[in-house]
């Protein structure tokens, strides 16, 4: 009974473990394998099923492409900062360069949309390649000087001097490859990719590699992990998946101006959702994206001040008491009924 | 003759810099404490003017002291609360990186939903009367009044800092907080003192910053914070001293920028820091290289 209970507690103790249920560890190593496999799949099939679906409920798709461009964001925001602690303020900067990368693409190459998101994407990855001695820098410098970066790849893209490439502050019109049912699609596809994508870390080595590296970086570099080249896979991912969002926001939108996809409160918010539901965890994101913006969707847009406060408080309050998020929160609900139940049935 | 002008506005500009970062500088160099709200808290003070001028016909001069008192205690209570959290923290730094930016959309959403979401401007007759003239240039009168406020209180602060017993403990602090509570120095009250002394030079210069950055609004906090990081980096954390140092360069390379590209003249901040963070990271006059 000793060591099966000992089994059982593991999970709960290192939080970024798939939770597990006391009665379904028990029966050994080969189940949990599988109830991992069940969770995962769930994860990815259960959010992409009820968005394919909800257009024939809910009209305004243009909300449910910003959820899913939010619940991608989140992701993104998860794999860097869930695995690395390095917190990028500057991320919305790729999402910027993924909407210009794919608006240009399909203005200068007549590339088919769904192929210059794509574009975008590698585009973000490359900038983000660029950027990469940032990651050299301390947890606290790198997130102001992501920052900078960002502001200063806004102050690039929309500066006047640019016009005949950018079109500077003047925004973007590609309302000629306009298709709602188009950008539905793909807005379904990155929403799953991005679940996918960090489902696919964790149970890589990187993801072993990058917990390692948070934990303790002097260790894991003696135990044969390269902290640099890690840190930056994580980067280039999370880059990756930002600009196929912002990609996506482009061709959904297909007018914008640079002060919409540079614009600092994105990165806020997918900060906030990250934290809320909880970083290092798969569905965390997911949840904080859905519940959070749809909320402020019904009632934040006209008082943003307000949620910009209840934002802030959540900020606060998550970093300080709730470190592991909402996911984090039930989990160990979850694993106090499990043991509750347990005693009483012993 | 306008390179000499851009010249004597940067140093004017840069003066104004150093006493918008130095209360930035002094958080961070106790307790690795990150203010991401510093710029709220100028945009406070700046809207503290604001109010003392038009309800009380208050000189921003004076709002620059009158602020000073009230953040200070301010500052004394919210470092009290944060204390334990922080000092129990794997990573303190990037913890209170985090925390003061959820403050900061926290003052931005109360300033707005309170004050409403409009940019406000004091006059500038309300500090002088018509240009200066210098050197066959003429300059706002009130450039010069700012950096001529900027460099008292600037002298204050190194004044603290080198020649008063608490100042000489918060240097010890600065230096090493366990050696310097194993001399017998009260490492909590005294990091207490400094971040409110912080807090209170920062709003002290939100009073009179309307003039120099045209007016005082609730989101102009973020773009303040990175500016101040920007002069204090250059200027190297942690060392007060080189505070005037970052922000006289960061002026005048400020204003050369806009004389000669003027429309690349707003990614200086942002190059500044960048360049300073990857090739020098201990900042001009750094002597010791931070591990990355």
């Amino acid at each position: 009974m000793r060591s099966e209970e000992k089994l059982g507690d593991i999970p709960a103790k290192s939080g970024d473990r798939q939770m597990t249920d006391k009665g379904q560890s028990l029966r050994g190593l080969g189940s949990l394998l599988k109830r991992r496999n069940l969770k995962d799949l769930l994860a990815v099939v259960v959010p992409v099923v009820i968005f394919s679906l909800a257009p024939h409920f809910y009209s305004n798709e243009i909300l449910l492409i910003s959820i899913m461009i939010y619940v991608a964001l989140a992701e993104g925001v998860n794999i860097i900062y869930g695995f690395t602690g390095y917190l990028p303020f500057g991320y919305v900067g790729f999402y910027g360069v993924g909407a210009y990368a794919t608006s240009l693409a399909i203005l200068d190459f007549n590339l088919p949309p769904e192929v210059s998101i794509i574009v975008g994407g590698a585009i973000s990855a490359l900038v983000a390649l660029v950027l990469m001695p940032l990651l050299r820098l301390k947890g606290s410098y790198f997130a102001i000087a992501t920052l900078a970066a960002a502001e200063a790849l806004y102050a690039i893209i929309g500066n006047p001097s640019l016009k005949s490439i950018t079109q500077g502050p003047y925004g973007i019109n590609i309302g000629s490859v306009y298709s709602s049912g188009g950008s539905y699609v793909v807005a379904v596809v990155l929403l799953g990719l991005s679940i996918l994508t960090v489902i696919a870390v964790k149970r890589s080595k990187l993801g072993l590699a990058l917990r390692a590296i948070k934990n303790d970086p002097v260790s894991a570099s003696l135990s044969g992990v390269n902290v640099v080249v890690e840190r930056t896979k994580a980067w280039l991912i999370s880059a990756a998946i930002a600009g196929l969002a912002g990609g996506v926001f482009a061709w959904t939108i297909t007018i914008f101006y640079p002060s919409a996809v540079f614009d600092i409160s994105i990165s806020v918010f997918a900060i906030v959702f990250a934290l809320f539901g909880g970083v290092g965890t798969t569905m965390g994101p997911v949840i904080g994206a859905v519940v959070l913006y749809g909320l402020y969707s019904y009632v934040g847009v006209t008082q943003p001040q307000y949620f910009q406060l209840i934002f802030g408080a959540i900020i606060v309050v998550f970093v300080l008491f709730v470190p592991k998020g909402i996911v984090g929160l039930l989990g160990t609900a979850i694993n106090r009924l499990g043991s509750l139940g347990q005693r009483q049935r012993g | 003759m306008l390179f000499e002008y851009a010249v004597v506005a940067g140093v004017l500009f840069g003066l104004f810099y150093a006493f918008l970062s130095i209360g930035l500088n002094l958080v961070f160099g106790v307790q690795r404490i990150v203010n991401l709200a510093h710029g709220d808290v100028i945009m406070i003070g700046g809207f503290a003017s604001w109010e003392l001028y038009y309800t009380y016909h208050i000189s921003p001069l004076l709002s620059v002291v009158l602020v000073i008192p009230p953040t200070v205690l301010a500052g004394f209570i919210i470092y009290r609360l944060i204390d334990g959290p922080l000092s129990r923290a794997q990573d303190p730094e990037m913890l209170s990186l985090i925390l003061f930016f959820g403050v900061s959309q926290i003052l931005e959403a109360l300033v707005t939903i309170f004050l409403g979401n409009n940019q406000r401007s004091i006059p500038d007759s309300s500090l002088v009367h018509g240009p200066v003239h210098f050197l066959g240039q003429s300059y706002p009168g009130v450039w010069w009044i700012v950096a001529g406020a900027s460099i008292p209180m600037v002298g204050l602060v190194i004044l603290y800092l080198y020649r008063t017993k608490l100042g000489t403990a918060t240097r010890a602090i600065m230096a090493d907080p366990i050696e310097a509570a194993a001399v017998g120095i009260d490492v909590r009250k005294v990091s207490a003192i400094t971040f409110g002394v912080g807090l209170a030079i920062t709003a002290s210069v939100g009073a009179i910053a309307p003039f120099m950055i045209g007016g005082v609004d609730p989101s102009e906090g973020v773009n303040l914070t990175i500016l101040a990081f920007a002069v204090i980096v250059i200027g190297s954390l942690g060392n007060i001293g080189g505070t005037v140092v970052g922000g006289l360069i960061f002026g005048v390379a400020f204003e050369l920028a806009q004389l000669y590209l003027p429309s690349w003249s707003s990614l200086i901040p942002y190059v500044l820091l960048l360049a300073v963070l990857l090739f020098k990271p201990s900042g001009v006059l750094g002597k010791r290289v931070r591990s990355a």
